[in-house]
């Protein structure tokens, strides 16, 4: 397995959030992480990308438990990895193709001419061909999130993690990011963790789904059987309460 | 009694934390220096943090050296000492005016956009974007504008100080005294020393706008209104941490 979690703990003072966490991510899955809002699945994300850090427990990530390491040695870790952030995160002072090729000017050896073609060939990838020289604030709610997207992959990582990648975006545009982030998966073959509160686009694009229910890991399966669930809580969570 | 007891340690504790909070954020910044920053970072810093304040520097100091003229040259010349206005003005500005206003003027505006522009990146989780990136935001965001505040505040500073001199000659004209007198008082009293010592307090005000105005952008608290108080809260402490400098470093270097 690629991430595994040992009974990770996680409070914020006297407010327990997660509670004794086990989970764990096979290379190449795609797992989804239901549940209501507050139930703590974006502070799992955060945790598995050491960008907050357990009360207790372990988080193994390519078999190095990160909550050890120090902060140059997460940093190589991290290489490995990328997370389209809830409100995606651009840097608003870039353009477009620069924050597409931000990393690799960060991390790469490449050329500014091969930088420019890595570019241009993710935006191509996400559907924003042309777009490299706008501004984060020129562009939709759905643009930015396929920035997002294309600044990650630019990178080519082993894991993805995507918090809320469709919240606040219309069903089409929704729709349109599930099948990218699909596409994504089958293309560069990566490990996804996508966290979401959207059952359909679980069923859609998950291997497995797990659901978070008052800081704790209630149910681990295939759509299929989550879907069939007996479990009240999660049939109330599939059903919107009207089960 | 027990009530106030406690106010009064939890705001030490604050306070304590804060400063803390201040100084290991320098110490880090320090650290993360070794890996040395882009060049193109610090020169948009420093336009950025410096150039932009010229203009403000320049009308501070102008009519603080006019003001502080006005004031001491009708005693001066009571006693028939107005050969020694030009080099007394020129003393205060070098000393203490210049780099403390400029201090000030620059924590407004200098420090202010540091922690808004750091506090709104912090919100919208831009700095976690580059921790998630394996870029560390303290060597990206915080070096290159310690190093730009550094270089820049004591540049203004010389600019100010020359403005003050300049705003005092003006009025130090207007009530009779010759331009030969003036200069030649700054010629007879001033020596290099006066002006060193304030780029020495300038450098550390420099350091100090620029540590503040980090730490409060990304420990800003989430939304809105956590950009205004972080903004706030670095220029108040600041201020306040330039004039408690200032009257340290003043009895460290003009003893």
């Amino acid at each position: 397995m690629i991430i595994n979690l040992v009974d990770v703990n996680k409070s914020f003072k006297k407010h327990k959030v997660l509670e004794h966490i086990n989970l764990s991510v096979e290379k190449g899955e795609t797992m989804a992480i239901i549940g209501a809002s507050g139930s703590g699945k974006s502070t799992l994300l955060k945790l598995m990308i050491g960008l907050e850090y357990p009360t207790s427990g372990q988080i193994w990530i390519k078999n190095k438990d990160i909550t050890t390491l120090k902060e140059d040695e997460l940093d190589k870790v991290r290489l490995s990895m990328g997370m389209v952030f809830q409100y995606s995160a651009l840097f608003d002072s870039m353009t477009v193709a620069d924050n597409v090729a931000f990393g690799l000017r960060e991390h790469s050896n490449l050329s500014e001419n091969e930088i420019q073609r890595v570019v241009e060939e993710k935006l191509d990838t996400v559907g924003l061909k042309g777009f490299g020289k706008y501004l984060p604030n020129e562009l939709s709610g759905g643009m930015k999130k396929r920035v997002s997207l294309a600044r990650v992959i630019a990178f080519e990582p082993e894991i993805i993690l995507y918090d809320e990648p469709t919240s606040g975006l219309d069903p089409i545009m929704a729709g349109k990011i599930d099948k990218l982030i699909k596409y994504t998966q089958e293309m560069m073959k990566v490990t996804s963790v996508v966290v979401t509160h959207d059952i359909n686009s679980a069923y859609y694009m998950a291997d497995r789904i797990a659901m978070v229910y008052e800081g704790q890991i209630i149910a681990v399966d295939n759509p299929d059987n989550i879907k069939n669930s007996t479990d009240e809580r999660v049939r109330e969570f599939i059903h919107g309460g009207k089960s | 009694m027990m009530f106030i007891l406690e106010k009064i340690g939890a705001i030490v504790l604050k306070a304590l934390e804060t400063w803390g909070g201040f100084v290991i954020l320098f110490l880090q910044t320090l650290r993360q220096c070794k890996r040395a920053p882009r060049f193109s970072h610090v020169l948009e810093q420093m336009a950025h943090l410096g150039v932009d304040t010229l203009p403000i520097v320049a009308l501070t100091l102008l009519f603080t050296g006019m003001v502080l003229t006005l004031q001491t040259v009708a005693e001066f010349l009571k006693f028939g000492a107005q050969s020694t206005v030009g080099g007394v003005v020129t003393i205060a500005v070098g000393r203490e005016l210049g780099p403390v206003l400029v201090g000030v003027v620059a924590a407004g505006r200098v420090g202010a956009a540091i922690t808004a522009e750091l506090s709104t990146m912090k919100v919208t989780e831009q700095i976690d974007a580059l921790k998630v990136m394996a870029v560390n935001p303290v060597g990206y965001l915080v070096v290159p504008r310690l190093i730009a505040c550094m270089l820049m505040l004591p540049l203004l500073v010389v600019f100010g100080d020359i403005i003050g001199s300049f705003g005092g000659w003006i009025v130090a004209n207007y009530y009779g005294i010759s331009s030969f007198m003036y200069m030649q008082s700054i010629n007879t009293f001033v020596i290099i020393h006066d002006f060193t010592g304030g780029l020495i307090k300038a450098v550390v005000f420099g350091a100090i706008i620029a540590t503040i105005g980090c730490y409060y952008g990304m420990n800003a608290a989430n939304g809105a209104e956590g950009v205004g108080k972080a903004t706030t809260k670095s220029v108040v402490d600041a201020i306040i941490a330039i004039f408690f400098f200032n009257c340290f470093l003043s009895m460290l270097l003009y003893r």
